[in-house]
């Protein structure tokens, strides 16, 4: 086999080996798929926030045509849907844990829960169907915000949780942290709220269940992130099928944030009913269906003090957090503000002492859980909002006051008083690149110039820290998660020396295709081309824990490493029986094996053939064939981070604020194919940009959602995003085999201050220490129309 | 969407005939409002009359000192229309800005004047520009044809088929986008017809109206000044998510004052 004539191993940018197929209309969803004798599935969802059903009478919908069956909560008695991490309250006791039945018990609690679901030869007959099934509702009054789901005789949403509460956790020592406090010179206070965000991928989601009743077999077709976590979640705790006779396929995705993380009643419903009724059943949401069911994000509401010392030296930071969990514990929803919120709030700072409490609270709201960077986000805004706060505050330069205390590059590794070690970063460099590509210094003439005609231009940073790649398994285990954290990859080379790559991650955007193929092809010296990587069917890849936390390369890639580590072995043994040498003599270099020192070799090609037609082999040493598998437990997170700048422009006339320059550099450890880090980081800042500026999940008192549709929910068009430059300043993770980070949340974490600094910056004078976000055009246009007023008066 | 009837008449009479004889028929242009709420199962009408084969519908033709756009014109037409394009320039910009390309290459002039949305942008125009609504049986004055909130002075069977503008001697339009729905948030077609200043505002309140303070301001000083002075009162502005009545009266002024900045 030839070497590739276009480099395509690690740092190249070939072109995305999906996209012929996704541009060209190819692609293979959940909703093209089509079995033989297939029905479809409406679920009717409750127009109540909050009721409890007296009675569900569906015989008038039965008698109707095209009906299949009709299954309420009464008929679907199952498992609870599960929640996958367990979060202890601050004395020691478990959060309460009330269940969650696919199918509503007696009781909805929010707009959207499902009542039933029906199903017919056609969608439309299901949905002609469903309306006519009458349920008899006693309306409850419904608590739609933490502050109302928290306040005395709030109503109650579930009998196992008093006071709405699901858990009120802390970590740090406090005792340490008011020390901290007594010390300071300056401690700057401040409240914020992370706003709620609707996840919005282009795919609705949508589910298939499928059984055979000769063999027993289940099959669910499903929009998910990862297919391995749903079989075990709704094998194991929901409908009690063993993992050998359950299969579940996530073909292509189209787009998931986290979104598709969670295992969904409706998987669980078109899987047991597919039984009941013996013939395959097809759920696809309508995207008003999607608004009223994806899991939302965010939705924090946080008080933070900061104690500073007369240089500026953070002392200690004190946070307090209410977290919105919704109606119900989503599949990961308790880990989000704790281990994945609070553990990220020193930041890129030396700050001795943090501590932290996080109140979850139930609502009568869609459930809460991961939404793109999960937990990070919040920290990230709530300290590089705070620092600005207390630049101005303290009358430090906030430049100057970030650099004082940045943890310094020859530091790590690096313990935080919040449990978490840093391994590599170096936030001096990512800073200094930033600000010369953004033109900091350039600002005010620019702001100047804006002013001549008549806009408020503003400038803001966010100099930020992440985690990713979850793990490892037995820390986590140890602090509640109720899952393992490891990745699986088999490296499965056939005879002529092409490789299928099994990987338990899924791809739904990210581009593994063709980055995981760029891992092999380096590694092997074989083109791209020889390379496919086959994700998303529990039926083909081993075992895996799917796509999350930008963990596929960092946990993902390094198994397929490993995996490549075992061929490479084995190759290089019976490189070296043909070459009649020792293997330690054995050298491998992308392609070739070489007797070291000599003009010996055997290629690539050779050596695959020979595993597996082994004529001259040493068959009593080693079995034939080249197929190993390997599973890969991190023995850390990552730690990507970096700098982002943001640059507005308000027009004081309409308060339009518009995205001038977005400036990204950012350390996502080792970068193995720059086109795709690239897109991965303009896509996340455009979703950030969407939350700092556009982006309102709005409840009325009801319960009613009232950004229930695009009408109302503004996502980020390429015209919101500005000009954007990204950018990335290398420095490698030092325990994985590959040194990489993760790239998929970095945007969407680090810029949502960025913009909202800028904001505040480009409002400096009028009197504004901070903006909520969304920064809407009407709430900008009141604060600068009081502004106003204020100077006036 | 429900089962509905599907008539697709050649002559404007039949398709009166059609719509006469069942109140619950629903004529359909380019389907813009219509199609979405039928998917979506908020509408639930008989029959579906589609106007889009009545060729006397459709076409923009100059007539002495008239522009007269046919009912079936798209958006997309009136843009990119030579005649109007010559003589209310700024008619063919509101219409290169109606929604997105689909809706302007779907959605129709008639269409759009007979729903009346309050947040629409044709309205503003014909109230503005002073046209004429031509009717399969009447021709209505703009000031009496908007009356209401998706309401109009179209009876029950009767089919817009025309609308007839004078030509302006200035004209200038401005709007606020709302940024969910790109639909108007506020805007303001401003114009001088035979001396006569209009001012008309869109998607601010409950139905396009009148801003007679501006008319009266503008008829004294046609300047953007004049208009930057002038105040909506917030008492009958829209209130939402997305605005309180007291941005939108505000953004009322705002964009009066770059309508008439536009017009010069």
């Amino acid at each position: 086999m030839n070497a590739p004539v276009v480099f395509e191993g690690i740092g190249a940018s070939p072109k995305r080996k999906e996209d012929l197929r996704f541009l060209s209309g190819r692609g293979n969803y959940t909703d093209d798929i089509n079995r033989p004798n297939q029905t479809y599935a409406v679920m009717l969802r409750s127009p109540h926030a909050h009721a409890t059903i007296r009675g569900i009478d569906t015989a008038a919908a039965a008698a109707m045509p095209g009906v299949v069956a009709i299954f309420t909560g009464a008929d679907m008695v199952v498992g609870s849907l599960p929640c996958g991490w367990l979060i202890h309250n601050k004395d020691g006791s478990p959060m309460n844990e009330p269940g969650h039945p696919p199918l509503a018990q007696g009781k909805v609690r929010h707009v959207g829960d499902i009542v039933a679901v029906v199903i017919a030869e056609t969608r439309p007959q299901a949905r002609d169907a469903a309306e006519a099934i009458a349920v008899d509702y006693d309306v409850l009054p419904a608590a739609t915000s933490m502050a109302a789901a928290l306040a005395p005789g709030a109503p109650l949403l579930h009998e196992g949780a008093p006071g709405n509460v699901c858990y009120d956790w802390h970590i740090g020592d406090l005792a340490v942290n008011q020390a901290a406090f007594a010390q300071a010179k300056h401690v700057v206070e401040f409240e914020l709220v992370n706003n709620r965000l609707i996840p919005n991928a282009m795919e609705p989601r949508a589910a298939i269940g499928d059984y055979d009743r000769t063999t027993d077999q289940h099959t669910l077709y499903t929009t998910s992130q990862n297919p391995h976590v749903i079989r075990l979640l709704m094998g194991a705790f929901v409908l009690q099928i063993p993992e050998h006779k359950l299969r579940v396929v996530a073909p292509d995705v189209g787009g998931g944030f986290g979104s598709k993380i969670f295992h969904y009643a409706e998987e669980a419903v078109v899987t047991w009913a597919a039984a009941r009724v013996n013939r395959p059943i097809k759920w696809t949401a309508d995207r008003t269906e999607s608004f009223m069911s994806d899991a939302h994000g965010r939705d924090h509401v946080t008080k933070a003090k900061l104690a500073l010392a007369e240089d500026g030296k953070f002392l200690g930071l004190h946070v307090s957090t209410t977290a919105n969990m919704g109606a119900y514990l989503s599949t990961f929803a308790t880990s989000v503000p704790t281990y994945l919120h609070a553990t990220l709030l020193a930041g890129v700072y030396t700050t001795p002492t943090v501590y932290a409490e996080v109140k979850a609270v139930f609502t009568n709201t869609v459930p809460v859980d991961a939404y793109r960077g999960a937990g990070r986000p919040e920290a990230t805004f709530l300290l590089e909002r705070l620092v600005d706060v207390a630049a101005r505050q303290t009358g430090i330069d906030k430049l100057e006051l970030r650099r004082r205390n940045f943890i310094p590059a020859d530091a790590f590794p690096y313990q935080t008083p919040v449990a978490l070690q840093y391994d590599s970063g170096d936030y001096q460099s990512t800073l200094a690149q930033a600000l010369k590509t953004a033109d900091w210094d350039g600002f005010e003439a620019r702001r100047a110039e804006a002013a001549k005609r008549g806009k408020l231009r503003g400038i803001g940073i966010s100099t930020y820290i992440e985690a990713c790649g979850i793990a490892p398994s037995a820390v986590a285990g140890a602090l509640g998660a109720r899952a393992g954290l490891y990745e699986v990859g088999a490296i499965r080379v056939h005879p002529t020396g092409s490789v299928s790559v099994l990987t338990g991650t899924h791809s739904h955007g990210q581009g593994h295709e063709t980055t995981l193929a760029q891992l092999v092809t380096d590694r092997f010296g074989i083109p791209l081309s020889q390379v496919d990587i086959v994700h998303g069917d529990t039926d083909k890849v081993p075992f895996g824990m799917g796509t999350y936390g930008s963990r596929s390369l960092a946990v993902g890639g390094s198994a397929m490493v490993k995996a490549m580590d075992k061929i490479v072995a084995k190759a290089r043994r019976i490189a070296a029986h043909l070459m009649e040498a020792s293997v330690d003599d054995v050298e491998f270099d992308r392609g070739t094996f070489r007797v070291a020192g000599t003009d010996k070799t055997k290629s690539w090609g050779e050596i695959c053939l020979t595993a597996y037609v082994p004529h001259n082999y040493p068959i009593e040493e080693i079995e034939p064939g080249l197929d190993e598998t390997a599973f890969y437990d991190p023995k850390n997170f990552t730690y990507p981070g970096g700098c982002h700048i943001c640059e507005v422009e308000i027009d004081p006339d309409t308060g339009i604020c518009s995205v001038i320059n977005f400036t990204a550099v950012d350390d996502v450890g080792r970068v193995i194919n720059p086109m795709i880090v690239e897109g991965q980081v303009q896509g996340g800042v455009a979703q950030g940009i969407g939350q700092a500026l556009l982006e309102a999940c709005a409840y009325d008192a009801s319960g009613q959602l009232l950004s229930g549709s695009f009408m109302d929910y503004c996502m980020p068009r390429a015209g919101d995003v500005g000009t954007l430059s990204v950018a990335t300043h290398e420095t490698l993770c030092t325990h994985n085999p590959l040194g990489v980070k993760g790239c998929g949340e970095v945007g969407a974490i680090g810029s949502p201050p960025a913009v909202i600094n800028a904001v505040v910056d480009a409002l400096r004078d009028y009197g504004v220490t901070h903006v909520e976000m969304p920064a809407t055009p009407a709430k900008l246009w009141h604060i600068i129309n009081s502004g106003r007023r204020a100077a006036a008066e | 969407m429900y089962d509905f009837e599907y008539h697709k008449p050649t002559s404007v009479a039949d398709a009166v005939k059609i719509l006469s004889a069942d109140s619950d028929a629903r004529p359909i242009s380019g389907g813009q409002t219509l199609l979405p709420a039928l998917k979506h199962r908020l509408n639930k009408p008989t029959s579906v009359v589609d106007l889009s084969g009545i060729a006397e519908l459709k076409g923009i033709k100059r007539d002495g000192n008239k522009i007269v756009i046919g009912a079936m014109t798209r958006h997309a037409d009136v843009a990119n229309s030579p005649e109007v394009k010559a003589a209310i320039p700024m008619l063919a910009m509101l219409a290169s800005g109606i929604g997105d390309p689909a809706v302007r290459n779907r959605g129709t002039i008639g269409g759009s004047v007979s729903n009346n949305d309050p947040a629409a942008d044709y309205p503003s125009a014909v109230v503005a520009l002073n046209a004429t609504i031509v009717t399969s049986g009447r021709r209505i004055a703009a000031d009496d044809f908007f009356q209401g909130m998706f309401t109009t002075a179209l009876e029950p069977g009767e089919l817009l088929v025309a609308v007839e503008f004078p030509i302006p001697e200035k004209a200038g339009y401005a709007k606020m986008r709302n940024p969910a729905s790109r639909y108007v948030m506020a805007g303001a077609f401003v114009a001088k017809t035979g001396g006569e200043v209009r001012v008309a505002i869109n998607g601010a309140a409950a139905c396009v109206f009148r801003q007679k303070d501006m008319e009266a301001a503008l008829s004294a000083n046609w300047s953007p000044a004049a208009v930057a002075a002038v105040k909506q009162p917030a008492d009958d502005m829209n209130s939402d998510i997305h605005g309180s009545a007291e941005y939108r009266a505000h953004l009322v002024t705002v964009m009066a004052k770059r309508a008439v900045a536009a017009a010069g």
